[in-house]
């Protein structure tokens, strides 16, 4: 069995098992799911410790034949793309269970929804298989909208659900469509990835370019509906806003980035030809994120929906990074996945901890927190910083890294100029506000009794982010040097695929004409 | 002619006789036990069709080729005794809310199954309308059984006007298909349909016969008496008719066009793929505003039928290999049965207690019942095609047969995407049943609910079958892919 198995195994087993726990057995219920999401954790650091960097293929392989007949089997297996966002996935889903002390009614039902969120979206980022790389996905995603549906907060909490639901099942059922498309297309009668590249590359059956023209879109449009790309993004800022912290934890921080690993791992080397021609569509519709987003999130009153429609706007800097197409630039997208998965579980971590204590998240109602809150008030102010890509957080670094790649093609640099701007100035105006209005002036008097997270238990969630932040934003190497090798083989398909296939087309021309 | 090959049926027939005679010699308080006797007997049958020990299972034909035993029929049989031994089990608990003699439903029960085993081996339109009316005239008692309530006796009305309308539209089809070509065999048709199909009578006839399956299956625009029917009849008959009565419309409705007329069927794909969309979105878009559980059940089988019909279009696209649309629908029924059984055992222990089918009978059910709130959650979850259930696996297979035609014909693209819409709308009323069941916060009676063994058992093997279709879907797959190429012509 390999480590990945376990690694999205215990959560799993734990939602079963607790679903046999009765309801009033509450320290029980949450004792397993911070043991198994613990376990979980462990593993994947201890899997990112023996992944051996410029290694090519995949390491920690498993597969187990499940349909034959459709060639549908369970493979999983971790590569430099997916190992950093296995490991952010396992500590958000660790500190997603720490911070569920906040809920207090149905816990029983929270926590099963929880672990299978968390094991679902583990699993679904180590497969290697895309007929379970969707269904995992799936199994994470629908807890979501019941969590908010239930457990979420303020008077919107229903139109919430209802929008989150609709785009987020539209925008899975496309990406569904797409993924069967291409299994259908390519011919390969398999589902498993690394074969489907194999039959497609090294034995030279490339898509027909009308058939890659009517799966891209399908694969972009429905994978960028569950990133928030832009104009599709207006579910998420509402949804978090309204979500239990640790499901907006686990949703911004982990599953979101499920779509953008499918447009890198799925549709860069298998459709190259429609993604050079989307390429001018995706950046600009990153713009649209960056820009767009960024000004909406000036005007927010709300701290959630700030935070919300920040992380959104940061989808933008991915979406850059993945529209320059080159090595580097793709390399720091899969950063930025990474570490913005790690912020915004950070960010929605501490406005959860300010709503429950404080009882709302309305700015101008905030004022002075970090007199009360001394260790929330300098986590808020550190994960603001790392927000607007301060050097020392990992952001930085993502974000450095695309604005090179986005630079170096030629057709990008104007959407390149935009972007900085955009990071650089939209970003710093709404949060240093934000700071300004939340940690600083003078403290309302009905905060006066405000308690800080003074235990070391309830510290552990924001440490742990902080820390990860910190490391990978000191040490990139750490990434970068896992990352590379295996963004190479997806951006030399990506860019030549065609190139490699014409010498044979010729070659058999000759033939005939000889 | 080979007899033996019917010993399925002759047994099913004889027992449901048995049953009756039974009857005059039981004390009446332990005639509920009749239906253990009948389930003992159905499982039996069940173990010999796989054994394949015993002549059931042979391949080959009867009675002139009227009667034929294949993969498909094989396959359907077994479904269908599934699909009865869960009905009875349903009918052992709802004996005493039937005043009039239980053996008696037990016994119809038992020969509208022998129909229905009778229409998967149908080969010849004579057997085919036999068959039909065996079911359907046995539904029309199962459906007013309830004599002493208005509604019941009201569903039975309905259904008996509609569907003698229907059975009346298909048996001038087949006198107008029987007029032109002088073949009512199956096989002989496919031999000379390709003459006739510049014949504007003929086709007439197909129309007409394929409008009278419509009926069955409950796509538009023959659903209308659906949702009444489902609302009004008892439960265990609901159950029966939203999964056996329309398995065995889809089991016909498959011999007819792609065996015997495989021609026609061809150039029938987009008026199959306007029904399917329609019959997706209709169900789905009326299920949303419905307060009684068991109509909107009935709404939800309509848009069932609808994905279904999915499979059909896709087969009709590429008659020549049936094998990924015929095992889409195969395996989407075979998930169906078990979802649709949870449910409505669910269905009639819940609205025991109380007077009203309204939905909010659902309040509080998780504390009334965790296993009865679990089950239903699971089903509606399972009807919504959410992994890792039977119905994700089901709807997954239908897309892609349907996909897989894209290329050929734009319109199977349209037809994806209405049937995602559909997918989406229904997560609305699926998650309503759901959030009834666990969130809503007026619930009149919390006195815990005594579930019954036999409904006990009928929720655990529906729920095996729910988790292990979605789960291990290779051995039903396989089966179902064996099936389904009969049909490929």
């Amino acid at each position: 069995m390999s480590i990945l198995t376990y690694i999205s195994g215990w959560p799993l087993l734990a939602a079963l098992l607790l679903i046999f726990v009765p309801s009033n057995f509450r320290v029980i219920i949450r004792l397993v799911a911070l043991v198994a999401t613990f376990i979980s954790m462990a593993l994947a650091i201890c899997m990112f410790w023996h992944f051996k960097a410029g290694q090519t293929g995949f390491q920690f392989e498993q597969q187990i034949p499940w349909v034959t007949s459709l060639g549908i089997s369970y493979h999983v297996g971790v590569d430099g793309i997916n190992v950093g966002l296995i490991l952010m996935g396992a500590i958000v889903g660790f500190a997603a269970a720490c911070c569920s002390w906040e809920i207090e009614r149905r816990e029983k039902e929270f926590y099963i929804l929880l672990l299978l969120m968390t094991g679902g979206i583990l699993g679904a980022f180590a497969s290697l298989d895309l007929f379970f790389f969707y269904f995992l996905h799936e199994l994470a995603l629908v807890p979501t909208f019941i969590m908010i549906g239930v457990w979420g907060r303020g008077e919107r909490k229903n139109y919430a659900t209802f929008q989150i639901t609709l785009y987020l099942s539209i925008g899975a059922l496309l990406a569904l469509v797409g993924l069967i498309a291409l299994y259908l297309q390519c011919g390969a009668n398999t589902f498993d990835l690394p074969a489907i590249i194999k039959y497609v590359h090294d034995d030279n059956h490339p898509l027909a370019v009308k058939a890659q023209h009517f799966i891209f879109p399908l694969l972009l449009f429905g994978f960028g509906i569950l990133v928030s790309l832009w104009p599709f993004h207006s579910w998420a800022p509402l949804g978090y806003g309204v979500a239990p912290a640790p499901t907006a934890m686990l949703h911004a921080g982990v599953l979101k980035k499920f779509g953008l690993y499918g447009l890198i791992r799925i549709a860069l080397p298998l459709l190259p030809e429609a993604a050079q021609c989307y390429v001018q569509v995706i950046a600009w519709l990153a713009i649209g994120n960056i820009i767009y987003v960024g000004f909406v999130a000036m005007r927010q009153r709300d701290l959630n929906l700030l935070i919300g429609n920040s992380s959104v706007a940061h989808m933008g800097f991915i979406f850059l990074g993945i529209a320059s197409l080159n090595l580097i630039g793709i390399t720091g997208a899969v950063l930025i996945m990474v570490a913005h998965g790690f912020l915004a579980a950070l960010t929605f971590a501490l406005s959860g901890y300010i709503y429950k204590h404080a009882g709302t998240l309305e700015i101008s109602e905030l004022g002075g927190l970090c007199r009360k809150l001394p260790f929330i008030g300098t986590a808020l102010l550190m994960a603001a910083m790392a927000g607007c890509g301060l050097p020392g957080f990992a952001n930085f670094v993502g974000e450095a890294t695309v604005f090179f790649g986005a630079w170096s093609r030629p057709a990008l640099q104007t959407a390149t100029v935009f972007a900085v701007w955009g990071a650089l100035v939209i970003g710093a105006v709404y949060m240093t506000r934000a700071i300004r209005n939340v940690l600083h002036g003078p403290l309302p008097q009905k905060f006066n009794q405000l308690a800080d997270a003074n235990n070391v238990w309830r510290k552990l969630p924001y440490a742990l982010f902080l820390a990860s932040l910190f490391l990978f934003g000191c040490f990139p190497k750490l990434l970068t040097d896992k990352i590379q090798p295996d963004v190479k083989p997806i951006v030399s398909m990506a860019t030549q695929a065609r190139a490699s296939v014409m010498p044979v087309a010729l070659n058999t021309t000759s033939a005939i004409s000889n | 002619m080979n007899a033996s090959l019917m010993s399925l049926e002759i047994s099913v027939l004889a027992l449901g006789m048995l049953v009756l005679l039974a009857d005059l010699i039981m004390p009446p308080e332990r005639r509920k036990f009749l239906g253990y006797a009948a389930i003992a007997a159905l499982t039996t049958l069940l173990i010999a069709s796989f054994s394949g020990y015993g002549s059931c299972s042979l391949a080959g034909t009867a009675f002139n080729g009227m009667f034929v035993n294949d993969a498909l029929s094989l396959f359907f049989k077994r479904f269908f005794i599934i699909a009865a031994i869960l009905v009875l089990f349903i009918a052992i608990e709802f004996a005493e809310r039937l005043a009039v003699g239980i053996s008696e439903y037990y016994s119809l029960v038992i020969f509208a199954l022998a129909g229905m085993l009778f229409a998967a081996s149908a080969n010849n339109f004579a057997m085919l309308f036999v068959a039909i009316e065996l079911i359907t005239i046995t539904f029309y008692v199962l459906v007013s059984f309830q004599r002493n309530r208005l509604a019941s006796l009201e569903a039975g009305v309905k259904y008996l006007i509609l569907g003698a309308l229907s059975s009346s539209f298909m048996i001038y089809g087949i006198a107008l298909i029987w007029g032109t070509t002088g073949k009512l065999n199956f096989n002989e048709l496919a031999a000379v349909a390709p003459q006739y199909t510049g014949e504007k009578i003929f086709l007439l006839g197909i129309l007409l016969v394929v409008v009278g399956l419509g009926f069955k299956i409950a796509a538009f625009p023959f659903q209308i008496w659906a949702p009444d029917v489902y609302q009004g009849a008892p439960t265990p008959t609901t159950a029966f008719l939203a999964v056996g009565s329309k398995a065995a419309g889809f089991v016909l409705l498959l011999r007819v066009l792609f065996v015997a007329l495989p021609v026609v069927a061809a150039h029938w794909v987009n008026l199959l793929i306007v029904i399917s969309a329609i019959t997706i979105l209709y169900g789905n878009l009326c299920a949303i505003p419905q307060r009684n559980i068991k109509r909107l059940m009935g709404y939800s089988s309509i848009a069932h039928a609808g994905y279904l019909l999915l499979g059909v279009a896709a087969i009709a696209g590429n008659v020549h290999d049936a094998t990924a649309g015929g095992a889409a629908i195969l395996y989407y029924l075979a998930g169906y049965l078990f979802t649709v059984m949870a449910s409505f055992t669910v269905i009639a222990l819940v609205v025991k207690t109380s007077q009203t089918e309204d939905i909010s009978v659902l309040a509080g059910l998780h504390q009334r019942s965790p296993l009865l709130a679990a089950t239903l959650t699971i089903a509606m979850v399972s009807l919504a095609g959410i992994p890792p259930l039977a119905g994700f696996f089901g709807k997954f297979l239908l897309l892609k047969s349907v996909i897989a035609l894209g290329v050929v014909n734009q319109g199977y693209y349209c037809l994806v995407f209405t049937a995602l819409a559909g997918v989406v709308i229904s997560l609305y009323y699926y998650f309503g049943v759901v959030r009834a069941i666990y969130f809503s916060k007026d619930a009149a009676d919390l006195s815990p609910i005594a579930i019954s063994g036999s409904a006990r058992l009928c929720i655990w093997l529906s729920l095996a079958g729910i988790f292990w279709l979605g789960i291990f879907p290779d051995t039903i797959l396989n089966l179902a892919s064996e099936a389904a190429k009969v049909l490929s012509s």
